[in-house]
Parts: structure tokens; C-alpha cells; sequence
């Protein structure tokens, strides 16, 4: 079953053109990460799916209803985002700031389920011995994994994530990219996740699209995708392509002088 | 998607029920607290009553078979401290439940009806009319008409020019800082050309003052906060949201543009319809949150009743004190409210245990 259809998807920042032409398909159960240099369009294509920008052409979410025609809300409802880092100013407790994520559910009151849905999130991740202190005061990796417990709060159809990786540490980078795997697998929901390490993109997930310029190069499965060429075409990169545990695994070596991507 | 895992969370619940029923119990006592300092008020003044006397006569209008007063009483608390006391609590409420959403809106401890150009627009309303006697109302409304109608338009300028380039946070105090110093300028300059006794009136109107007020003024003020408030406080969430930046609140389902544009208006609304009968009263709007937000942190659920009900018992305090400390004069109020708010703030400021913003 395909969740999410991308179809001719564009967009620009006046005439600047960030994204241009995209067709992707997410299928269900589907972890799929969108990889490729800075300034590729990662970003920006989570941001255009969540409707946070406002992009040309359609998403159909389920192969029916294009998401650009949904409410606010309504989109909320499907769509669950975690943003890279926690900006803006946030004065709450742990407790209420993953509430908010019943915020498309629910009036005013919140109700048993939703503290329930809290509870169980908050278990799910391991966070419950900090859900009385403030937002602020968690470090950057405690931060990461509520800013998840939020968007899982939301119970999307689709999870979508900005390098969800960025500020953890290397135990707490596994640790969230299987939960994520393992809520994907289990619950039948889908995740798009923009990410710069290669070779935790390919251990976590089933398809990589490679994006440069805002167009994509290519979509596969990792151990297609992450080839020698593909990674000197899009990065710049001269690496070695080996395997580990039956997923491709990249050692870069160095960059390529005089390449445009390198620059 | 279903949850997860049947995992019994009672403790964490019944934590966090504990942690709600704090912040109510807080804005109880506050609420307890104000109608004590409303009754002591009353009793203070030229003419001694007693608190038992003060509520007496209150109560008597409502149940004469059941409270007696007097009829000298009765004109005391009646006619001269009685609509000066709501007056103080209504307009305390007002300024700091408008200070609390453009804080919360803006993101910015420094939002108030000052940066936002509200309260320096109203001035020159009424600075407009004192000096050059023009405005949008004539007879006892002039001055009150004029101050109405420029901190409205200023919060419509202050709009327009935030719109123009996208609105967010930083527009709008960039641009409410703009209209400032504009209606600033334009007050300075029409007190360089006014008569001293003009000035003089300007000046004072400018410190605030809960003398001018009557029934009247408190009805249409109440009428103005019961109508914004409820849709406020049905933005909580929403507000909350926002606090996390615009993006996740987008991406929570908030119409971010929408609720800024509308609360904002609705603050505005709420400071011009009570500095137009007070004057300038600056400090409320500016700290009453910041110290509510020290106590029940940031959830606009608790935060926007408990701060209006803190900025009503600043005011009041503030204006019980104004009255009665250098008897017989009688300070202006927005005096008092900075020499009992500043060092109790400053207090809070120093003790507090967390950030709180």
C-alpha cells in the first residue's frame, strides 16, 4: 500500500528554485530518508509535506486526498513532524510539552485518553523520570527524544523527521533510530526522515532517495544506492563502499578537488 | 495508531494531577486574596469603616432582609470606593491578561502595551485633545475618545507594517518600536507648543489614575474583557504551541498567522478600552505575567487567569496605597505600582530556583 504520493512537487523562495520536479512514493511500513549534500532541498521537501511551506503540485496521503487541500488541523492529524532542534521559547514541563502533541485531537480539556497517550509515549522512550522538568533544562539528546514522544503524540499516519540523529549521542542515535524502525514495522505507519549519516541511513532504513540541487538523483534500496559513483557524484566524496551486517557501509576517504560539491 | 504498550502509568499520573492541582490551588488563594484586599480597601479612606461595615454594605443592596448599613456608609462605599476598587481590579486584569498574550504571542519578556506603541498612541490621543482640543468625541469623551481611538490605530499601524514584510514576532516589535517613538515624538511635540497648565494636565494624565473612574467606565471595561477573554483563554493551546516556535505550531495544527493577528487585536482592545479611562498604567502589563509565570510556569491555561489576577491585586494594592500612604493627597497610581511592584518583582527575579523564560 503506498502512504504518501509526492507528485511534481516544486518549490522556490521567489525565483529561487529549491525543489523542482519531485515524484517520490512512500510505501506503509516504509522508512525512507532523504539524504544528499547541504543545501540539497532535505529540509525544505519535510517542511513541504507537512505543509509548512506551501509548495506546487499535490501529496496524496493514501493515494486519495491531497494534503495541500486539508486544514491545518486535519493535517495534524496525519502527519507527525520533529523538528531538528527545539527553537523558540519553551517554558513547559516535559509533560505538557508532549501533550501538545494532542493538540489536533483535543478542545481545551484534556482528557484521560490524552494523558494516557502521554503516558504510554513517554514509557515507549524511556523519558517518564523527567516529565515534571522543565523543557529547557533537559540536554539536547533527552530534548531530541520528547520532541519525538510530541509528534508520536500526535499518532500520524506518516512520522516525519529532520536529522533526528543531530544531536545525540551515539548510543542515544541508535537507540531512536530503532524505535523509530520499530514503531514503523509495528504500527504500520511511515516515516520520512532527512539525514546526513549515510551509514545510519542505510542500517534503519528501506529506501534512501538521493537528492542534489533540489532534484532527485536517484531512489532505491541502500545497498543500490550507496554506490562509489554515487557518492562522488552527489558529495564530491571519494569513499569505499564496503558491507557490514548486510547493509552497505562508507568510508570516506577525501574530497574531490575542483568539484562543485566540494565547494 | 494504537498505543504502544499497556504500561500502567497511575504514579506519573496521579504526578501530574497533583502538579495541575497546584496551579489551581494558586489561583484560588490568589482569588481569595483579592477579595480580602478589596474589602480592607474599602474600609480605607477619610471616613474609618470597618471591614465588617465595608461588605455590610455591600451586601445589604443585594440582601436587605439579611444585611443592614447605614445610609452614610452605604454612600461611601457606593459612590466614592466601590467602582474605584473594580475599576482597579478589572483594569489590572485587563492590562495583564493583554501583557501576558503579547508575551506569550511574541515570544519576548519585553512585550507590553509599551514597546507595542499601545499606550505612547494613547497618550498622544490624549495629549491631542488637552492641548489642542480636537478629537474623535466631544464633551467628557474627548479626551477618552481620542486615547481609544490612536491605541487602536497604532495596533492597526502596527499590523499593517509587520504584514508588509511577513508576520512574525520580530516585525511586529520592530514595528510596534516604530510606532513608539513616532507617537512619542508627536506627544513631545505638542507639549512643547501647549500652555504649562496643559502640559501639566498631560503630564498627570500620563501617570495614570484611577480617580476618574465611575460605574460607567467599569461596565464598559468588564464588557470589553468578557467579551476578548474567553476567546483568549480558548487560544491557550494554541499560544502554548507558538511558544515552541512557528514551525512545530504549524505542524501541531495551529493557524499561527490567525491567532497572532486575533490575539493581538484582542490585547489591544482590552489596553486601549482601559488606559483610555486610566491613563498610562505601565508596569502591570510587563510584570504582573512575569511573576505568575515564576509560580505556574508556562501554560496559558493557568498562566493568562492567574496573571489577570495578579495584575488586579498589583492595582489595586497599588492604588489602595496610592490613596491612603501620603493622605490627604493622593499619588497617582502608575507611581505606586512601580515602587511596590519593582522591588517585589526584583525579589521574585533574584529567588527564583529555574528559568523560568
Amino acid at each position: 500500500m503506498v502512504k504518501i504520493t509526492i507528485k511534481d512537487l516544486s518549490f522556490s523562495y521567489g525565483s529561487r528554485k529549491i525543489l523542482e520536479d519531485l515524484n517520490i512514493v512512500v510505501g506503509d511500513s516504509e522508512v525512507l530518508s532523504l539524504v544528499g549534500p547541504n543545501g540539497s532541498g532535505k529540509t525544505t521537501l519535510i517542511k513541504c509535506i507537512d505543509r509548512i511551506l506551501k509548495p506546487k503540485g499535490s501529496i496524496l496521503l493514501n493515494g486519495g486526498r491531497d494534503l495541500q487541500s486539508l486544514s491545518r488541523q486535519e493535517v495534524a492529524k496525519y502527519i507527525g513532524y520533529v523538528p531538528q532542534s527545539a527553537t523558540g521559547v519553551l517554558t513547559t514541563t516535559v509533560f505538557d510539552t508532549i501533550l501538545m502533541g494532542r493538540k489536533p485531537h483535543m478542545g481545551w480539556r484534556v482528557g484521560d485518553d490524552d494523558i494516557d497517550r502521554v503516558v504510554d509515549v513517554m514509557k515507549l522512550l524511556h523519558i517518564e523520570e523527567f516529565a515534571l522538568k522543565d523543557f529547557a533544562e533537559l540536554s539536547g539528546g533527552q530534548k531530541q527524544r520528547v520532541l519525538i514522544a510530541r509528534a508520536l503524540c500526535q499518532e500520524p499516519e506518516v512520522l516525519l523527521l529532520d536529522e533526528p540523529t543531530s544531536s545525540l549521542d551515539l548510543k542515544h542515535q541508535l537507540k531512536a533510530l530503532e524505535t523509530i524502525r520499530s514503531l514503523v514495522k509495528r504500527t504500520k505507519i511511515s516515516a520520512v526522515m532527512a539525514i546526513h549519516d549515510l551509514n545510519l541511513a542505510a542500517r534503519y532504513s528501506d529506501t534512501l532517495v538521493m537528492l542534489k540541487d533540489g532534484m532527485v538523483h536517484s531512489i532505491g534500496e541502500p545497498v543500490e544506492l550507496l554506490t562509489v559513483e554515487n557518492i562522488r557524484t552527489i558529495y564530491g566524496v571519494e569513499a569505499v563502499v564496503m558491507r557490514e551486517l548486510d547493509r552497505p557501509y562508507v568510508v570516506p576517504i577525501g574530497s574531490l578537488n575542483g568539484c562543485k560539491a566540494c565547494e | 495508531m494504537p498505543p504502544e504498550t499497556a504500561i500502567d502509568g497511575s504514579d506519573l499520573k496521579l504526578e501530574y494531577s497533583r502538579f495541575v492541582g497546584r496551579k489551581l490551588l494558586f489561583l484560588l488563594a490568589l482569588v481569595v486574596a483579592t477579595v480580602v484586599l478589596a474589602g480592607v480597601s474599602a474600609t480605607l479612606g477619610s471616613a474609618d469603616l470597618t471591614v465588617a461595615e465595608a461588605y455590610s454594605a455591600v451586601l445589604a443592596r443585594f440582601f436587605p432582609n439579611h444585611f443592614h448599613s447605614t445610609w452614610f456608609t452605604e454612600t461611601i462605599i457606593w459612590n466614592l470606593r466601590l467602582h474605584r476598587i473594580l475599576m482597579a481590579l478589572v483594569s489590572g486584569f485587563g492590562l495583564a491578561i493583554a501583557g501576558t498574550i503579547m508575551q506569550g504571542i511574541l515570544k519576548n519578556p519585553l512585550a507590553s502595551p509599551f514597546t507595542l506603541g499601545i499606550a505612547s498612541a494613547a497618550g498622544f490621543g490624549a495629549s491631542l485633545a488637552i492641548i489642542l482640543g480636537a478629537g474623535f468625541a466631544g464633551g467628557e469623551y474627548l479626551i477618552v475618545g481620542n486615547a481609544f481611538v490612536f491605541a487602536l490605530l497604532a495596533s492597526i499601524a502596527v499590523y499593517g507594517l509587520s504584514k508588509y514584510r511577513g508576520i512574525s514576532s520580530a516585525t511586529m516589535i520592530l514595528a510596534g518600536i516604530a510606532i513608539m517613538y513616532l507617537f512619542s515624538a508627536l506627544t513631545s511635540f505638542l507639549q512643547y507648543v501647549g500652555e504649562s497648565d496643559q502640559v501639566h494636565e498631560v503630564v498627570f494624565w500620563m501617570m495614570g489614575s484611577l480617580g476618574r473612574s465611575s460605574w460607567e467606565k467599569v461596565g464598559l471595561v468588564a464588557a470589553v474583557i468578557a467579551l476578548s477573554a474567553p476567546y483568549l483563554l480558548l487560544r491557550s493551546w494554541d499560544i502554548n504551541a507558538m511558544g515552541a516556535g512557528d514551525e512545530a505550531a504549524k505542524s501541531l495544527g495551529v493557524n499561527v498567522e490567525r491567532t497572532r493577528v486575533t490575539s493581538m487585536m484582542l490585547a489591544s482592545l482590552i489596553t486601549a478600552s482601559v488606559i483610555c479611562f486610566t491613563g498610562t498604567i505601565g508596569f502591570i502589563g510587563l510584570v504582573a505575567p512575569h511573576i505568575t509565570r515564576m509560580v505556574v510556569g508556562g501554560d496559558h491555561r493557568f498562566l493568562l487567569p492567574a496573571s489577570g489576577v495578579v495584575g488586579a491585586l498589583l492595582l489595586l494594592g497599588a492604588d489602595t496605597a496610592a490613596r491612603t500612604v501620603f493622605a490627604p493627597v493622593i499619588l497617582p497610581v502608575g507611581i505606586m505600582t512601580s515602587f511596590l511592584g519593582v522591588p517585589f518583582f526584583v525579589y521574585l527575579f533574584l529567588k527564583r530556583r529555574k528559568e523560568y523564560w
